[in-house]
């Protein structure tokens, strides 16, 4: 019994104590907190598609022979300079010098030679395997030399060795890269506190950020509380777009409204009567209101897509008009097509955009005579049933690899668009490396898929960044899935 | 006495192997592939295949029954898909958020239910009594998990005492960590404190009944005395084995809490682990909250036969 | 009556629950998936008692339909409990030996897995959706009436009146119809109102996790998740539904404590949980 009380007032003492220590908590300015959404399972890039990995890891502690710019630019990183030969086969690179991994191992040829034939390996489990599909070897010619030679010619294998599936990294290191990651980033690894953050600290003594911590929270209001108290000083991707209504009144915060890659599209079986029909999908492309869909699931914050392409991209072509909302005409078409009482379902993966939006497209539809069963799937069952298994009638998801509009080429992919003119457009672009030809088949691309209306287009994706004023250098825009703090700094 | 034990434990025994097949097979059965979910949409066929023979999914499922048992029994963890870590490793991190809160929730809501307990039982039928009660009748019929919200709502966004969600960690400081904790305790603990109320009326009222309370009030023992001393005393037994089975439910039970709070508990552990498909980690979870409800069982049964040997012929 | 405040205020409770949940069959003010983007989150007025929500839609509608949806949840699940677990209850009390054992030694495994535990694996088995949840709660409940119809069985067994049943040549289904159903009837009905009150509060936990009811049909538990990255903005969403659901568990369980005062005079113990 005495036991008992004891017990209970060492509690309500600890209780009291927490009370008068719990609020003080100031941040020095050389540290930055950021609230991220996912917790990364594990923090080797090159063996998981996980976009919380590369968040965490890409550019900051990882590098690649070529990274990828703010505004979706292909810079110099490992490599500092590189000439490729005149057939397009042919890729020397120049590797920078005194380049040396965080175990204190030097950067050479003999790295880059392991890390591509690692992930080209039969045995790899690179996620973007396919990132180097058209290399043929990869040799160091001398310790700062590195010569890749493709059997055929890749127009974006600078793009794609800027990829964090590409990164270096050291034979010594790589096994344990998953829990202790060694690379040649500005920031080293610290230590990972598992379901709350990742630690990093810089190697430079002088960095304007000396430690870096990202903190996982799954839930939007928590992101938001933290940062009203100070508790985290950025979050870069608000998953809840209403929660950043809370900021833009507040002097205190910037409000980055960015772009992103990802095209949000209720995605259609083209296979699968009446489906097939493009008049049933013209007339869903009629009966989505894309401005209600966006105001709606992402309060405002999106922009309207007609085709499967960003509007941020130069060859972007503005389609949007091609089937406008317009209930009657999708009903006309409808019963031009002989169908009635068409009922079909709509898988739903986890993420807010989707099953916000999957509410509000489904109730668009019934407006149209179309009665859509909502279907909430998880990613495990999405992947099977929807992306694997050919299973499904309508889906919403986003794209958000960069520039994939090339996966409507693709024989048997999940949505089963199957068209020779589109296939031709593609293989006159890969075969193209002049931009201004090659903007004008993009948009021709875009109008082939706009016009078969392959699937609902609805929006891009924005990024919705809120961070601390005098917080400088975050990125707005997100062309890779990267959270890059390397030009990071207070003022 | 030895072959009631016996039996007890050979129950435990049958219990627990007849749950580790069930988990077993309800895994097999889970749709959606591991290698899927950590390679995503762009993985090629080879490269699943080889991430599936690297983590041991490619052997047959006997061999896994069998191997996942034989690594229990020995104490050799298995690794996680997802996290690339030792399995027993994950969970102590995550059970030195999810005990503390348990205990808090626990304590909390025994020094508020005892004291109305005692409080309804002496004035039985009166004011007192009835307010107890309503309160315990309120207690058991909210939600516990919009408990947490609407005090989120008050606490952490309106007032902004407490963090609205996460936990800092206990190298942040052990104040700031136990702080963390408060709500997340609290919403836990009203539901526990309503019932406890009820049983904590139930057994008092029971003992004041009972003879030697009678004869301590003829040895002209105070009002008081008798209450605290001997009343309570006898009314914690009852209470005390309702405290064990909570106390493992409560482990289980926060996962909704958990949720509401964005803690890095066992709950959370469990329902990420399940929509990521690591099944190594689902598996030793579920067993370990299932192994905990049943030890402690064994242990109430136990204690049971020694206090009363009624029970041992009972079963 | 008078002597019963409690039952009377949950049969209030109860009924209100009910009739909200048969008006809604017939009428509500509006379609409960009528999605308006411009008239989003609305205070209450003349239009929409209750206001609207994320999505425009009529709040006093959504709960409404709820009323309906946690009913069905609650009546089915809790008959699956009753029928299975009572049946077996009855056949443990009544063939006793290894039928018994049986019984009690599955009723022990169901119970050790949480409740909250088996239902994320089943609706991961299954997949999330209000069917799934469902029999998530049932399986959950079976052991819980099988123990319970087993233990008043017993007690009747050992009357005398059941082996002298026995003894004028009946079978032990025939006792177990003639004497041992009826008078654990009320045992069962007042088990079965506090079950109807944990299956609707647990099929708000599970909808809450996103695994119970899915939209756009309205459920209590996921209009609470909805609302919980809006409440500061608008705090209403997440008052509502969880005061529905205060209230119908409270008069459930109300009504539970009542009939066991009136119908069962010998259990007027104190309740447990």
């Amino acid at each position: 019994m005495n036991k008992l009380l004891l017990g209970t007032a060492v509690v309500v003492f600890l209780m009291i104590t927490g009370l008068t220590v719990g609020s003080a908590n100031a941040q020095s300015k050389n540290s930055l907190m950021i609230g991220v959404t996912l917790e990364p399972p594990h923090l080797d890039p090159t063996a998981g598609a996980a976009a919380a990995i590369d968040e965490t890891v890409y550019a900051n502690v990882f590098e690649g022979l070529t990274r990828i710019d703010q505004n979706g630019a292909i810079q110099p990183q490992l490599a500092e300079s590189w000439t490729v030969s005149d057939d397009g086969l042919v890729y020397t690179f120049n590797l920078k010098r005194d380049v040396t991994f965080h175990d204190g191992t030097s950067f050479e040829a003999s790295d880059v030679v392991f890390s591509f034939d690692r992930a080209r390996a039969g045995d790899s489990v690179n996620a973007q395997k396919a990132l180097f599909a058209a290399i043929e070897t990869v040799e160091a010619t001398d310790p700062m030399t590195v010569k890749v030679t493709l059997s055929r010619p890749e127009g974006s294998l600078l793009f794609n060795l800027g990829w964090g599936d590409a990164v270096i990294v050291a034979p010594e290191s790589a096994a344990t890269n998953k829990t202790s990651p060694v690379g040649t980033g500005p920031f080293k690894f610290s230590r990972w506190v598992k379901g709350d953050r990742v630690e990093l600290v810089a190697v430079a003594p002088d960095a304007p950020i000396q430690k870096a911590t990202f903190r996982f929270m799954s839930d939007p209001s928590a992101q938001v509380a933290a940062l009203k108290a100070g508790d985290i000083d950025a979050a870069t991707n608000l998953n809840a777009p209403e929660a950043v209504l809370a900021f833009q009144a507040d002097r205190n915060f910037e409000v980055a409204i960015g772009t992103t890659e990802g095209e949000t599209i209720l995605s259609i079986n083209n296979t699968r009567a009446p489906l097939d029909d493009v008049r049933v999908r013209r007339a869903i492309a009629h009966g989505i209101d894309r401005k209600a869909i966006i105001d709606g699931a992402m309060f405002g914050f999106g922009t309207p897509i007609g085709s499967h392409f960003a509007p941020h991209h130069p060859a972007y072509v503005d389609l949007t008009g091609t089937y406008p909302h317009d209930p009657a005409k999708a009903r006309a078409l409808l019963a031009e097509a002989g169908v009635t009482d068409l009922a079909v379902t709509l898988k739903l993966p986890p993420p807010a955009y989707a099953r916000r939006s999957g509410e509000i497209v489904a109730a668009q539809l019934k407006e149209v005579g179309i009665t859509v069963e909502i279907v909430p799937v998880e990613w495990a069952q999405w992947l099977e049933q929807v992306f694997r298994g050919d299973d499904f009638d309508l889906t919403i998801v986003s794209h958000t690899e960069p520039l994939d509009i090339g996966i409507y080429a693709r024989d048997k992919y999940y949505f089963n668009y199957d068209s020779p003119a589109f296939k031709a457009v593609i293989k006159r672009l890969n075969a193209t490396s002049d931009p201004a030809a090659r903007n004008a088949l993009l948009a021709v691309a875009q109008d082939i898929v706009a016009v078969d209306a392959v699937n609902g287009f609805m929006f891009q994706l924005a990024r919705l960044g809120v961070w601390r004023k005098g917080l400088k250098g975050m990125w707005r825009n997100a062309p890779v899935q990267a959270i890059d703090i390397t030009g990071v700094r207070w003022e | 006495m030895l072959i009631y034990i016996a039996r007890k434990a050979l129950i435990l025994l049958v219990t627990l192997a007849m749950a580790s097949l069930a988990i077993f097979v309800t895994l097999e059965i889970l749709p959606g592939d591991p290698a899927l979910l950590i390679l995503g949409i762009e993985a090629q066929d080879d490269t699943l295949a080889a991430l599936r023979a690297q983590v041991g999914l490619d052997r047959p499922p006997t061999v896994r029954y069998l191997a996942w048992i034989g690594g229990l029994v020995s104490g050799t963890s298995g690794i996680s898909h997802t996290y690339a870590v030792p399995v027993f490793e994950l969970i102590g991190e995550r059970l030195v958020v999810t005990i503390p809160l348990a205990l808090m929730a626990l304590v909390t809501s025994t020094l508020l239910a005892v004291p109305m307990g005692m409080l309804a039982a002496v004035r039985r039928g009166r004011w007192g009594d009835f307010g107890v009660m309503g309160f315990s009748q309120i207690g058991m019929a909210i939600p516990n998990f919009w408990f947490g919200i609407m005090a989120i709502l008050v606490f952490a966004v309106v007032l902004g005492w407490f963090p609205a969600a996460g936990f800092p960690g206990w190298e942040a400081g052990f104040g700031v960590a136990l702080w963390a904790l408060v709500l997340p305790a609290l919403s836990l603990a009203l539901p526990e404190a309503a019932i406890l109320a009820r049983v904590a009326r139930a057994s008092v009222l029971e003992t004041l009944g009972a003879d030697y309370v009678r004869t301590a009030h003829a040895k002209g023992l105070t009002r008081q005395r008798v209450l605290w001393g001997h009343v309570l005393r006898n009314a914690l037994i009852p209470m005390t084995t309702i405290l064990g089975l909570q106390f493992a439910f409560l482990l289980a039970g926060s996962i909704v809490i958990e949720s509401v709070f964005s803690l890095p508990g066992l709950g959370r552990l469990i329902f990420q682990a399940v929509s990521q498909r690591d099944l190594v980690v689902v598996r030793d979870v579920v067993m370990l909250l299932v192994a905990f409800v049943v030890v402690i069982n064994f242990l109430v049964d136990i204690a049971y036969g020694v206090i009363d040997p009624r029970a041992r012929r009972a079963g | 009556m008078g002597r019963h405040p409690g039952f009377v205020l949950g049969l209030l409770l109860t009924g209100l629950l009910g009739l909200t949940a048969l008006i809604s069959l017939i009428w509500t003010p509006y379609a409960y998936d009528a999605i308006s983007v411009a008239e989003r989150m609305q205070g209450p007025s003349a239009a929409h008692w209750l206001g609207t929500d994320q999505f425009g839609r009529d709040i006093a509608t959504r709960l409404m339909v709820g009323a309906r949806n946690s009913i069905s949840v609650g009546v089915v699940a809790v008959s699956i409990g009753l029928v299975a677990g009572g049946l077996l209850g009855l056949l443990a009390a009544a063939r006793g030996g290894w039928v018994d054992e049986l019984v009690a030694r599955g009723s022990d495994v169901v119970f050790a897995f949480p409740a909250i535990v088996s239902a994320i694996l089943i609706t991961a088995l299954l997949g999330p959706g209000a069917v799934n949840a469902i029999i998530a709660i049932g399986i959950f409940n079976i052991p819980v009436f099988a123990r319970v119809t087993r233990g008043a069985a017993l007690q009747v067994w050992g009357m005398e009146y059941a082996r002298a049943g026995l003894a004028i040549g009946k079978s032990g289904l025939g006792v177990t119809r003639d004497h041992v159903l009826p008078n654990i009837l009320s045992v069962l009905i007042v088990q079965a109102t506090i079950q109807f009150a944990v299956a609707i509060l647990a099929e708000a936990a599970l909808a809450y996790l996103g695994l119970g009811t899915q939209p756009p049909a309205p459920s209590w538990g996921r209009m609470l998740f909805d609302a919980q990255t809006l409440m500061s903005i608008d705090p209403k969403l997440a008052i509502l539904p969880g005061l529905a659901i205060a209230l119908a568990v409270l008069g459930l369980n109300l009504l539970g404590d009542g009939l066991r005062d009136i119908l069962d005079p010998r259990l007027r113990t104190e309740p447990v949980g």
